[in-house]
């Protein structure tokens, strides 16, 4: 739901299979038939035709994937970059430093708990209100849908500054409430000052914005549990209770594993959310994520070869996340 | 269709009343942020946060687009997008063909690929795509750092991969007797793509090109990290970050600003609703 990828975002759903169900590709005709002079353009047609996404994948996704490793061997500074010190091959060293560091294992662990807790609460939140839509009438499942929507749709960057607005220390409607209804401690009162104050804050944007594709996903599996095998059910004389656990949870275990671990995907590498409401990482740098880190080490301190070195950890990291998504989205019968 | 037997229970008030009173919760930053920004600056400086105005007014509008030059900015994300989805659609449009209407060794590896790469943090790319585009602007200087060409270009790679999986449905749709009836009638492969599998194809391109749009026009991280210095060349949403001043915050032109950044977004994700649910229907059932 970020950038973009925001996904869909990114931005909005990122993984969401194609409409019509999946895909499966026609014989080739022409290879049947075999008439010669064509066979030789239809050969050569379909490698044309990924000329131009092999080229822009290739340079801009594949070969910076390459280069992020590379620059991650050297001792990589702002003297490299201008060309006024020679580049220096240093192998693993980057990785022993980050390894060896505190403050590096600290920025992991605030990244694995606040990702943890924002993956847990958001499919909290969007399976309790999917439970909920199935029980409503059209009109409220639509109001509420609608606004889901408005959240889902909301750019990153705009809800963290009416979120940040929201939870103002003076101006902002939550204190100014909390004050008026006699909490005299709030007057004032700055969320971002604490460490976990501020992640809590900036957790909750996310889950606002992230709970929506949990919720409308798992309302469109619940919904498409066949009714058939249910009455079948009922008629054997199995309880609502039981035909839950034993029927549609079973059904619905694919669709609940592709949004958990979307979800972990998209929150392991929030960045906007964290940089815009802590001030690029908190108070110094008590609310430091992966990425917020890995782009501060190298364009806030210069190191380059440090910052691409945080960058490795976390696209392998995901990579793990994302194995387990491609087993989840077999499982389900994905055709390629 | 009848009801799943979860969801048979007869409709309660009390439900109805609990997801109005949490749509209400959710909508309310939204309602909040249009809100402010149509807040006379006084009203928003006192000390209540009254949850209404009797006196909207558009100042908060006019004191963005006229002194902190929003227009400019709005302009520069829509070139962006106005380039780089397009641009995304063509690249997918044909790896999609190519790899849902044919068959040839390495398709399957590429399409492997392609989730892959969907999947790849683009966060962890800007300091390799950093150095690229600096490589970039010594040559062609309107591709380089601080010009809105590296922000396009970006963006046609970051859109493709999800595109090209999403499109692949819209493909392979196209019954097989169309293909064959083309090609009875004289048709080549590159005459059949084009018009005849384009023009049908056409409302998927507009549907996969809106998630393009959104992750291209919320991005942050890169036109931060790419227009260092070219404040005239930046996006909406650096545009937003720079209204942050520390102590004295507008807030109604942070709002208002806002507003111009998520309005259009709505607006698209209103369009794809139906594919977010029916898209996802379909892959539920498998």
């Amino acid at each position: 739901m970020t950038a973009t990828h925001a996904a869909l975002p990114a931005a909005g759903g990122a993984t969401l299979p194609a409409a019509g169900g999946a895909p499966r590709p026609p014989r080739p005709l022409l290879s049947r038939r075999g008439r010669g002079t064509t066979t030789w353009a239809r050969r050569w047609e379909p490698r044309f035709y990924l000329v131009p996404a092999v080229v822009v994948l290739g340079g801009l996704l594949a070969y910076p994937l390459y280069q992020l490793v590379v620059v991650s061997l050297y001792d990589y500074r702002q003297a490299n970059v201008s060309g006024s010190a020679p580049l220096r091959f240093i192998g693993l060293q980057n990785y022993a430093r980050l390894l060896g560091d505190e403050a590096f294992w600290t920025v992991l662990g605030n990244t694995v708990v606040f990702a943890g807790a924002c993956v847990v609460a958001t499919l909290a939140v969007g399976g309790a209100l999917a439970l909920l839509a199935t029980r409503l009438r059209p009109w409220s499942r639509t109001v509420l849908f609608l606004a889901s929507l408005g959240a889902w749709a909301t750019p990153a960057m705009t809800g963290s500054a009416v979120w940040l607005f929201l939870f103002d220390p003076t101006l902002g409607f939550v204190n100014q409430t909390l004050t008026a209804i006699g909490l005299d401690g709030f007057a004032g009162h700055s969320w971002t000052y604490d460490k976990w104050s501020a992640f809590a804050l900036v957790g909750a944007e996310i889950v606002w914005c992230s709970f929506p594709f949990v919720m409308v996903t798992l309302y469109a599996g619940i919904i498409g549990v066949p009714t058939e095998i249910q009455e079948a059910a009922r008629l054997d004389g199995a309880s609502t209770w039981r035909i839950a656990l034993s029927i549609v949870a079973p059904i619905l275990r694919p669709v609940l594993a592709i949004v958990t671990i979307q979800s972990i995907i998209w929150d392991f590498k929030v960045f906007t959310q964290i940089y815009v409401m802590t001030g690029g990482g908190g108070i110094a740098g008590q609310n430091l994520v992966l990425n917020v880190y890995s782009y501060q080490q190298a364009f806030a301190a210069s190191q380059y070869g440090l910052g691409s070195a945080v960058g490795v950890i976390t696209t392998l990291l995901l990579m793990v996340v994302t194995l387990a998504y491609l087993r989840a989205l077999r499982r389900q019968g994905e055709e390629l | 269709m009848s009801a799943p037997v979860v969801a048979r229970r007869r409709p309660r008030v009390g439900a109805d009343v609990v997801a109005v009173l949490v749509a209400g919760v959710v909508a309310f930053p939204l309602y909040w942020m249009l809100l402010s920004a149509l807040k006379p600056t006084t009203e928003l400086m006192s000390g209540d946060a009254l949850p209404y105005t009797l006196h909207p007014t558009l100042d908060a509008f006019a004191r963005v687009l006229s002194v902190e030059n929003v227009g400019r900015y709005l302009l520069n994300s829509v070139l962006v997008a106005a380039v780089a989805v397009p641009g995304a659609m063509i690249c997918a449009f044909f790896a999609a063909v190519a790899l849902t209407r044919y068959r040839f060794r390495l398709r399957t590896t590429l399409l492997v690929t392609v989730l892959v790469a969907q999947m790849v943090p683009v966060e962890a790319l800007t300091i390799p795509l950093f150095f690229l585009f600096r490589s970039f602007g010594a040559v062609v200087p309107e591709l380089g750092l601080n010009h809105l060409g590296s922000l396009m270009l970006v963006h046609i790679a970051f859109s493709t991969p999800f595109a090209i999986w999403m499109l692949r449905g819209f493909v392979a749709a196209v019954p097989e007797e169309v293909e064959e009836a083309a090609r009875l009638d004289g048709a080549s492969g590159p005459r059949f793509v084009r018009s005849i599998l384009f023009p049908l194809v056409a409302p998927g391109l507009v549907a996969v090109s809106i998630f393009g749009f959104i992750s291209t026009w919320n991005d942050f991280l890169y036109p931060r990290t790419f227009i260092i210095s070219a404040q005239e060349n930046q996006t909406l949403p650096l545009a937003i970050l720079n209204f942050f001043k520390p102590d004295q915050n507008d807030w109604g032109a942070i709002m208002a600003g806002s507003v111009i950044m998520t309005l259009p977004v709505l607006v698209f994700f209103v369009f794809v609703q139906r594919h977010l649910v029916s898209g996802l229907a379909g892959a539920v059932k498998g």
